[in-house]
């Protein structure tokens, strides 16, 4: 070939020359687990669906919440969200506004009719006792895989806690009465007012392969108080269960003094204060700090005007005369007698002292243990002593919430499917948290938290109204993009950008992106500049 | 309640934006960029040059439907480049000597207008050696004849292909080779600076701004601009270099951006002389921040650290925040 003057080589490409060579660290991309998703008591993959909603994809961002919570519309009201306390954005601003998204989603499924279908038939058919969060939620996850599964509930209708023991103005109960349609609709068999008092020999007799059981606590726990007169002492879960089955609400009077600390105590204190109660006092006898209530629930009762005495114990009742001891905290953090004594007036005194299980119907079957504190022992996969029977929700030794309760009912759906094809349950590797160290938050732009909107607090004190109103569509929309997508790639293109050996290739939407190792020569800018911490260096072999 | 919907967690900071119409994304986010400089170049790992010179260049080569000659000042952008008869330019790119890429790019435009192709697109780029310092004459003779150039200065702050020689945008305190930490003030003189872009707009042409490879959405609006116009337009742009600032390769952007945030750095535009649009601050930080993790900076830290000139470079920090209205 001719060349000009004084040229000899031909024009090459850079591209012969593989900096690669250069690199002793390399860039992978990885996928860890965010906080919300690893706090969430129910698996719930949260990033995903807000990942969904992003694009407003709405029906997508609802199935892939399905996938793991039959109750979005319920949980996005009356979950104490522990996953937006671990939201890594509540270190940048304000934690993403999770429950307030999930619970739009689980309202427009409710509006727009969306239905999950049941899985293949298996030809396999599950008991399930109690028709509580954690019984249904195994119905539904069981029905999913394609087993038959009739449920058995003692009381007159479904919903176990989440009807009587959660206010109205915390659950609207046309919600959770949407949100067991559509689990009744998958082909779930629900036999209410029908107690199950000898599961093995119903295993037998009907043919059932497995059963799971979950009927909850609601034995009222009580306390011995010394009364010299008759004076009207009731118990706040079965007052909360008479809200829903009586048809005149119960008569509490004008002073009512609820006695315990946790948030059955303050929805009870709150009941009282809408059914016209002047005064609701709640009265614990340890600080405000070990309340077992959890704090947005204390906040919206003190809101409302209910009345709370910390340190203080109830020592005799004399009519509608309550003598009542000031405790003092111990260098152990007990509450102790500080021998000071004080008196209230009240009419009616409720007791929320916790709830116990009732086991009787349990402890006859072999292989079952009951642990010293009265709740049925399950060995990792949800499974009591008794092959075949499952245990799950406020029976089982664990924190008693309707999240956490729901967590089990899938657990055990998952593990009960598992136990019937005869497979191993599997060891889960112990996942990577995204920390909030990972992030890059220069890249997120800041953006306030979306507040629901409440009710006026008049009508919080006199109606069962709900108290707190939902997204709308553009403002949910808002809301999810809030995420910060901790340790998931959500293609932002910053890696392909910010290479400056153009050792990044771009797959293209949804697929992401492929490091070029003959070109990339290790400098950790993309890690560096990942604004979700989704890359990592690793030393090269050398 | 309607809020006007941003894109919060793909946010306008990064480079794509899955929410973003298809328009309105970078240049750099797309399949199809042009990749001007491409793999295989010989910079060192975290070259801000290398970065910032595709950031740039793509753009052109998408403004002017990749009709574009490119001429290169020599300097280490031409030298990790072009080793011959390799080439990582996939540009018609010319290379001119160390002080005459302005004169060498106007010839080119003349070049390309007797030959009858106007469309032809020219740009020049250089380092800020090779551009404020031996080839400021040529750059000062173009921009007074106002030939039709889009000018690009890659400023890493000295020679860095030679070996880190102090140029006339070395900032104070800084080490190089020919300003070692040593004496009575260490480092470089605090002197009076040599602002390239405020003196481009003294020749009161079209079109002057100041970029980052921080800011790459701002970058490539003003190079946007710039092609959108004619005349002689320049564009300087704060390009970190790792190996003559002491810093970790993987830290280029980040420092890049303190450079910006701490108002070491203004990011403006200005048109025919006057000042147009200045880019806000939008952390706010303190010059220590940027200062440290870079090791020319060492001898203001430690046992024997050298307060009065670290005070000094906040005081410069705080003046273009005044003057130039960084912070609102």
């Amino acid at each position: 070939m001719h060349k000009p003057f004084a040229i000899t080589l031909d024009v090459g490409s850079s591209l012969a020359n593989h900096t690669g060579s250069w690199r002793n660290e390399r860039p992978v991309y990885v996928d860890l687990l965010p906080p919300c998703n690893h706090a969430c008591p129910a698996g719930e993959n949260i990033q995903a669906w807000l990942y969904l909603s992003e694009e407003g994809d709405y029906e997508g961002a609802w199935r892939q919440l399905m996938a793991d919570n039959p109750f979005p519309a319920v949980e996005g009201r009356v979950c104490y969200h522990p996953c937006e306390n671990a939201c890594n954005r509540g270190q940048l601003d304000e934690a993403v506004n999770i429950h307030a998204v999930e619970r739009f989603l689980g309202d427009e499924a409710q509006k727009r009719g969306w239905k999950v279908e049941a899985g293949a038939p298996t030809g396999k058919h599950v008991l399930v006792v109690g028709a509580g969060p954690s019984g249904l939620s195994a119905a539904y996850h069981l029905r999913r895989l394609g087993h038959d599964v009739t449920v058995h509930d003692a009381g007159p209708m479904a919903g176990g806690m989440m009807r009587f023991g959660i206010p109205k103005y915390r659950l609207p109960r046309d919600i959770l009465d949407g949100e067991i349609a559509r689990i009744v609709d998958m082909g779930v068999t629900i036999e209410l007012n029908s107690k199950v008092s000898d599961i093995p020999a119903m295993m037998k007799e009907e043919g059932f392969d497995a059963a799971f059981v979950a009927v909850g606590a609601h034995l009222a726990k009580r306390t011995d108080i010394p009364a010299r007169e008759a004076s009207k002492i009731l118990d706040a879960i079965s007052v909360l269960r008479d809200m829903e089955t009586d048809e005149e609400p119960p008569l509490l009077g004008r002073r009512v003094v609820v006695y315990g600390g946790g948030n059955t105590a303050l929805d009870m204190a709150r009941t009282a204060k809408r059914l016209g109660a002047s005064e609701a006092l709640v009265v614990y006898r340890r600080t405000r700090e070990q309340m077992p209530a959890h704090d947005i629930e204390l906040e919206e009762a003190l809101d409302e005007g209910v009345i709370l005495h910390w340190l203080t114990t109830i020592k005799q009742i004399d009519g509608t005369t309550f003598t009542v001891e000031k405790m003092e905290v111990d260098e152990n953090g007990w509450p102790q007698p500080t021998g000071e004594f004080e008196t209230l007036e009240a009419d009616t005194l409720v007791l929320a002292l916790g709830q116990a299980v009732d086991t009787s119907f349990l402890k006859t079957i072999p292989g079952v243990k009951i642990t010293d504190d009265g709740v049925i022992d399950v060995d990792a996969t949800m499974m009591t002593g008794f092959p075949g029977l499952f245990a799950g929700g406020d029976m089982v030794p664990a924190e008693r919430t309707v999240t956490v309760a729901i967590g089990h009912g899938k657990k055990a759906a998952r593990n009960i499917d598992g136990w019937l094809r005869g497979e191993e349950p599997a060891p889960r590797a112990e996942p990577r948290v995204a920390g909030y160290e990972r992030l890059n938050t220069w890249y997120y732009t800041d953006a306030d938290k979306t507040v629901q909107p409440a009710l006026d607090l008049i009508r919080r004190q006199t109606t069962f109204d709900e108290i707190h109103g939902g997204l709308d569509e553009t403002n949910a929309l808002f809301e999810a993009r809030r995420c910060l997508s901790c340790g998931n790639c959500f293609e932002c293109d910053n890696c392909y950008g910010v290479c400056p050996d153009n050792a990044v290739i771009k797959l293209g939407p949804g697929k992401r992106f492929e490091f070029n190792y003959d070109f990339c020569k290790g400098c950790s800018l993309c890690a560096a500049e990942c604004p979700c911490g989704a890359i990592e260096m690793v030393p090269e072999r050398m | 309640m309607t809020q006007r919907v941003k894109f919060y967690q793909t946010g306008t900071f990064t480079v794509g934006n899955r929410l973003l119409d298809e328009e309105n994304r970078t240049v750099q986010a797309t399949v199809e960029r042009s990749n001007s400089l491409t793999s295989g170049h010989r910079a060192c790992q975290g070259c801000g040059e290398a970065l910032g010179a595709r950031y740039v260049v793509d753009v052109a080569m998408r403004e002017a439907n990749n009709n574009l000659v490119a001429v290169n000042a020599t300097g280490c952008l031409e030298v990790f480049s072009t080793p011959y008869p390799e080439s990582s330019w996939q540009v018609p790119w010319i290379h001119s000597l160390f002080g005459n890429a302005p004169a060498v790019a106007t010839g080119v435009a003349a070049a390309m207008r007797a030959k009858g192709r106007e469309d032809t697109r020219v740009l020049a780029q250089g380092g800020d050696g090779g551009t404020v310092d031996i080839g400021f004459g040529c750059l000062s003779g173009m921009f007074e004849r106002n030939d039709d150039i889009l000018y690009i200065c890659y400023d890493n702050e000295a020679y860095m292909n030679t070996g880190v020689q102090r140029s006339g945008r070395t900032p104070p305190a800084a080490r190089t080779a020919t300003t070692p930490a040593v004496g009575p003030t260490k480092g470089n003189a605090f002197g009076q600076g040599k602002n390239a872009a405020l003196i481009a707009m003294a020749h009161f042409i079209p079109y002057v701004a100041t970029a980052s490879v921080a800011d790459l959405h701002d970058l490539e609006a003003k190079v946007t601009k710039a092609m959108g116009m004619t005349g002689a337009r320049y564009i300087h742009v704060h390009v970190p270099c790792p190996l003559g600032w002491g810093s970790k390769p993987c830290d280029t952007i980040k420092l890049a951006r303190l450079a910006v945030e701490t108002g070491l750095f203004p990011l403006f535009e200005a048109e025919h002389g006057e000042i147009t649009e200045v880019t806000q601050i939008r952390r706010k930080v303190p010059v220590e921040e940027y200062l440290r993790p870079q090791r020319r900076f060492a001898h203001l830290f430690g046992k024997s650290a050298d307060t009065d000139a670290l005070a000094a470079i906040q005081q410069m920090a705080d003046r273009n925040i005044e003057k130039f209205g960084l912070s609102g």
